[in-house]
């Protein structure tokens, strides 16, 4: 049977606020699954056009799938959701890349034609499940030197990139983590980030973290506005004695949400939905461990010869700020000023927070909204790190370009 | 005095109260609608303990109020919210504190309190809003009664104004500002009609459906889509437009409709429900502060009568003694039931089978002497199944999985090999049902349990000719059998605590309310009917008029008159049990030779309804034989209290069960003799019959009454 491979399309984004992991955050006595399921339900209030019988599946990512993010979230948040029980679902994994790589399997499975129209999305609750719970490395790792000990340990991975790219110094970290709060507190205040996202209904019963009862939450918590290089100078470096790392230029730990609707363009415009992105390409690549921030730049190689572009025809930068190391490296690496304006233009998760397999969709939504606002953009990537040394990335056309959809 | 004084001296009374804080949280609206107050309503406790209202809750709720109505003012805020924890918004009063009060004045102050508090909520100088999140009754209703607005979530599982069941009044608010929000029919309905229809529950479509609620949410974000609507409301972008209440000729009719159905429910025995229409009709001038007091006076006084501490009494019997039988052994004794035996396969005995089944979801084999009553029994519980499938009640796959688990053999042996539990249905004749036993001993498993549900024959002497008498109890269940929740069930001398632990534990699972009787004739509740219709049938016998013997006991409010109920039962069956009885208390229980005559001559029932009402059929008139002493309402009412509270007396002597109040559990659940009379023992109490007959009331006082 002959088949012919299908435009995909980013129809719409949502997200919770981002929160704090731990005992006083904002989602301390939140479960997981009712971030991701409130995410879902905002999605589909917003897009009525997309009957959910319609929706074939529904991907959704964690990287510690135990507990409130276990049995098979996909599914579990489907029914929470209210969906219709036809409706299938999964849970997948990619740690940090985990919505990320929801978006690419729904997508490829879009093209292929066995879907039309799917629920891509991730939440990590790392205050509920804290990174490396319940993990049981087998020790062959080490004892065959497979990887080096500070592979698992993310902070460690980043100074090691700092090690590798000598001219990156903690100063420049620093200098990278100022401007993502600037922008991100200058998006805020211009309403980017707001409209995507969900208000969530909280709970707190410990006095000591603040008024009891239930409150609402409706921005993100870890950002910190204001934040100077005199703030960051003085942090500590916790994963190397005098190292670069701190916890001002890198993402914290947090809890939060995503999900999108991933479509094929003939599904999308035939339900009258939104063409917010089409699909170029997308690529995963592995690296060492030990340089996991590394990734973004092999995976990115593979995504644009697969798409035969080059990197000056990309435009706009969704880079995941898991380090700011990690970005500078992507940045040195491509011939990208630290500053460019093209980068991460409403900030990033240094910012508002890097809840593990929730963060590609933020990168998408971010991006989808930045092509809305620039058509003469034609081309933009969104790209993250991945533990384990990976790196993933997907490219995304611009729809309102006025050559998108035709030859480049 | 303050309300923060009144509510003090309230708190004293009730030092045990459960009590509720009332959170004050701050949260930014959505849309920039301005900063928000949100009270959360939590006793701190998980949601099987849901959220009630003493005074030292109300205190707190009035200090959350203080505040909310200071930064209200100083325009802090926008609005203000109210909700509750997960799945409880708030349940009302605590009865707990209701049955502590001793004097008028102090129910007084409770009434006083719960308005005082609540109707600050509806003068802030802000819109106030409750979200009904979960269950919401009485004064959790009432709550957000007094907020401008109101959403409800659609996974509410109940919200109702119970108190008329109770025996009170929606005291803190209800009676006045339900109809004035939706209309006198309508809030008839809720308060009058679902109170006195079994407490029925309005879920939470309904709530919005009837206008108590503005708008209603799916449950998953239910306090997140309260809080948008909210900021919608609060910046015009959402207008609420209720229908307008007709104050006219309808309201009055309303009323009078709720009366109608109080006296077809009550008649007339119960005051709460007139209580609270009286109320009702007068809100129909709108004039909010007016029925606040009239809620205050009728809620003290209420507070104050016999019949709600009777109601009070009655509700915790079922709730908890109906739940944690008395005298049952440790349930841990008890052995697997993994297969059921019916013997007979008549109406009733199809009518368990298909109890068993459904509550148990084990194979049930029904046996009887002839195929074609074997079929006839295994098609009826199919034809059940079907209906109960066309009713949605099951699916196709239940019903299927029910079908396949019930067959019908002619062989015992075939069908009781690896029976684990075995009850009997066949006629009420001692010989056949000891053979019937001799007859499962012989093919059973040892352990199994051999159950009669024998109404009054002995067990024990049932069970006196088998090798093993020890598993041998009384399963007596109540008709409609799907119905009536009592189930007797009857220790025989021979049975031991692994039978009756098994047998407690299948009643269980068949959801019925257990209650452990001695082997003693006609146990409980067929001994008192008997006893209370014998002394009826004994007047008439005598003489007096059968309306005359009829109208004397209304005034106890019962489901039906004593000839309706004898028409329900049988005469024939009636006639039976009272020569059973006969035969064990000749002195007390008489075989009424009227009653003989109308059975003799076939007849079904004493009346026909020809007219629409029930008269005297005319045969009937025709056969009595009536003697020449005519006594009054009165001197009959007496006559036939006198002889229950003699009977009850007996019966507690002789240990039949262990307290009287498994005498009134058994006549709520079995024969649904009302909550005012708290089964009968607190009425006969209240009204001194007790005090005359047994020279002592049958229950200390406080227990169903005010305490001293």
């Amino acid at each position: 049977m002959p088949r012919t491979v299908r435009d995909v399309v980013f129809v719409d984004g949502v997200r919770t606020p981002f929160g704090k992991a731990g005992p006083k955050g904002i989602y301390h006595e939140t479960r997981a699954d009712d971030l991701v399921v409130k995410a879902i339900r905002e999605l589909l209030r917003r897009n009525p056009g997309l009957d959910p019988k319609k929706i074939d599946e529904v991907a959704i990512a964690a990287t510690t799938q135990i507990g409130d993010q276990g049995l098979t979230l996909g599914r579990t948040a489907g029914i929470l959701a209210g969906l219709p029980q036809s409706v299938p679902g999964y849970s997948i994994d990619r740690m940090c890349a985990g919505a990320l790589t929801a978006v690419t399997t729904a997508a490829g499975s879009v093209a292929f034609g066995a879907y039309d129209a799917v629920i891509a999305g991730g939440v990590e609750h790392m205050g509920r499940h804290p990174m490396g719970e319940g993990v049981d490395p087998n020790p062959r790792f080490v004892s065959d030197k497979l990887v080096d000990e500070s592979a698992l340990f993310m902070g460690m991975t980043a100074e090691n990139l700092h090690d590798r790219y000598p001219t990156i110094t903690k100063l420049r970290a620093d200098e990278y983590a100022v401007r993502s709060q600037e922008k991100a507190a200058k998006a805020y205040a211009n309403g980017k980030i707001q409209q995507d996202l969900v208000p969530i209904s909280v709970r707190n019963t410990n006095a000591e973290v603040g008024e009891t009862g239930w409150g609402l939450v409706t921005a993100d918590e870890p950002m910190r506005p204001g934040t100077t290089l005199e703030n960051l100078a003085g942090l500590k470096t916790p994963f190397r004695v005098h190292g670069r790392v701190t916890a001002g230029n890198a993402a914290g730990l947090n809890d939060g949400a995503t999900a999108s609707i991933i479509a094929s363009e003939e599904f999308a415009r035939e339900n009258g939905l939104p063409v917010r992105m089409r699909l170029v390409s997308y690529a995963f690549a592995g690296v060492e461990p030990e340089v996991m921030g590394y990734g973004p730049i092999p995976a990115t190689e593979k995504a644009l010869a697969k798409a035969s572009l080059s990197i000056e025809d990309i435009n706009l930068f969704e880079i995941n700020e898991a380090f700011a190391v990690q970005v500078l490296a992507f940045l040195e690496h491509y011939g990208i000023a630290d500053d460019d304006a093209r980068v991460n233009q409403y900030g990033g998760a240094i910012a508002y927070g890097h809840p593990l397999a929730s963060s590609g969709v933020r990168l998408m939504t971010q991006l989808a909204r930045q092509f809305e606002e620039q058509p003469e953009v034609r081309y933009g990537l969104t790209t993250m790190c991945v533990g384990f040394g990976m790196g993933a990335t997907v490219i995304w056309e611009n729809p309102h370009h006025k050559d998108a959809g035709g030859d480049k | 005095m303050s309300t923060t004084e009144l509510l003090k001296g309230a708190a004293e009374l009730f030092p045990d109260e459960v009590v509720t804080s009332a959170h004050v949280r701050h949260l930014d609206l959505p849309f920039g609608a301005g900063r928000f107050a949100l009270i959360t309503l939590d006793n701190g406790l998980d949601h099987t303990k849901p959220t009630t209202f003493g005074p030292a809750s109300l205190a707190n709720l009035n200090l959350a109020v203080d505040q909310v109505e200071k930064e209200a003012a100083a325009g802090e805020i926008t609005g203000v919210g109210i909700t509750g924890k997960p799945f409880i918004f708030a349940v009302g009063a605590d009865l707990k504190g209701v049955e502590l009060l001793k004097e008028h004045k102090d129910a007084l102050a409770i009434g006083k309190g719960g308005h005082e508090v609540f109707k600050r909520l509806s003068a802030l100088a802000v819109p106030t809003f409750a979200y009904y999140n979960g269950a919401a009754m009485g004064g959790g209703v009432e709550v957000g009664l007094h907020c401008t607005y109101r959403t409800v979530s659609a996974s509410l599982p109940a919200f109702s104004l119970p108190e008329v069941f109770l025996g009170l009044v929606p005291g803190w608010g209800g009676c006045t500002l339900l109809p004035n929000l939706i209309g006198a029919e309508k809030a008839v309905s809720v308060i009058i009609e679902n109170s006195l229809n079994q407490n029925k529950q309005l879920k939470g479509a309904q709530v919005y459906e009837l206008g108590i609620a503005d708008a209603l949410f799916e449950g998953a974000d239910f306090l997140e889509q309260s809080l948008l609507w909210t900021a919608a409301v609060l910046k015009g972008e959402i207008v609420v437009d209720r229908p307008a209440v007709d104050r006219g000729e309808a309201w009055d009719q309303a009323v009078a409709k709720g009366r109608f159905v109080a006296d077809s429910k009550v008649h007339g025995a119960a005051p709460a429900a007139y209580r609270a229409l009286d109320i009702i009709a007068a809100a129909k001038n709108g004039d909010l502060q007016q029925g606040y007091d009239a809620e205050d006076q009728a809620l003290a006084d209420l507070i104050m009568g016999g019949e709600l501490r009777a109601g009070i009494y009655a509700f915790n019997l079922v709730q908890k003694r109906g739940k944690r039988p008395a005298g049952a052994p440790d349930k841990s004794l008890a052995r697997p039931v993994t297969k059921v035996g019916v013997v007979g396969a008549g109406l009733m005995a199809s009518q368990l089978a298909l109890l068993f089944l459904r509550r148990l979801e084990v194979p049930v084999v029904l046996t009887d002497i002839d195929q074609e009553r074997v079929d006839k029994g295994v098609g009826y519980v199919h034809a059940e199944i079907d209906k109960l499938l066309g009713k949605g009640r099951i699916n196709q796959d239940k019903a299927n999985r029910l079908k396949a688990l019930v067959t019908g053999v002619l062989d015992k042996a075939e069908g009781f090999s690896d029976a684990d539990f075995v009850i009997e249905a066949v006629f009420e004749e001692i010989g056949v049902k000891q053979q019937v036993f001799a007859e499962v001993e012989a093919v059973a498993p040892a352990h199994a349990i051999l159950a009669t549900n024998t109404s009054s024959l002995s067990v024990s002497e049932m069970a006196s000719k088998l090798k093993h008498p020890e598993r041998v109890v009384g399963f007596h269940f109540f008709n409609p059998v799907a119905i009536l929740p009592l189930l007797e069930i009857v220790r025989g001398e021979a049975t031991d605590d692994a039978s009756l632990a098994t047998a407690f534990a299948v009643a269980k699972k068949l959801k019925k309310t257990a209650v452990l009787v001695k082997d003693a004739p006609a146990f409980v509740v067929n001994r008192i009917l008997t006893r209370f219709m014998g002394e009826i049938q004994n007047v008439i016998d005598e003489g007096t008029p059968v309306a005359v013997a009829e109208k004397a006991v209304e005034p106890l409010g019962l489901p039906m008159s004593p000839l309706v109920l004898l028409e329900l039962v049988g005469p024939a069956i009636g006639l039976h049990v009272s020569e059973t009885l006969n035969r064990a208390f000749p002195d007390r229980f008489t075989v009424s030779p009227n009653l003989a005559a109308v059975v003799a001559a076939g007849k079904r029932g004493f009346y026909v309804y020809d007219s629409g009402k029930p008269e005297l059929d005319p045969e009937v008139a025709a056969l009595l034989k009536q003697g020449d002493v005519v006594l009054t309402e009165e001197q009959v009412r007496a006559r036939v209290l006198d002889a229950v509270a003699q009977e009850i007396g007996l019966m507690l002597d002789e240990g039949v069960v262990a307290e009287a109040q498994d005498v009134d559990l058994c006549l709520i659940t079995g024969a649904g003799w009302p909550f005012h009379l708290g089964g009968i023992t607190p009425y006969l109490d209240r009204e001194g019959v007790s005090q005359r007959v047994n020279g002592k009331p049958f229950l200390a006082p406080g227990v169903a009454s005010v305490p001293a």
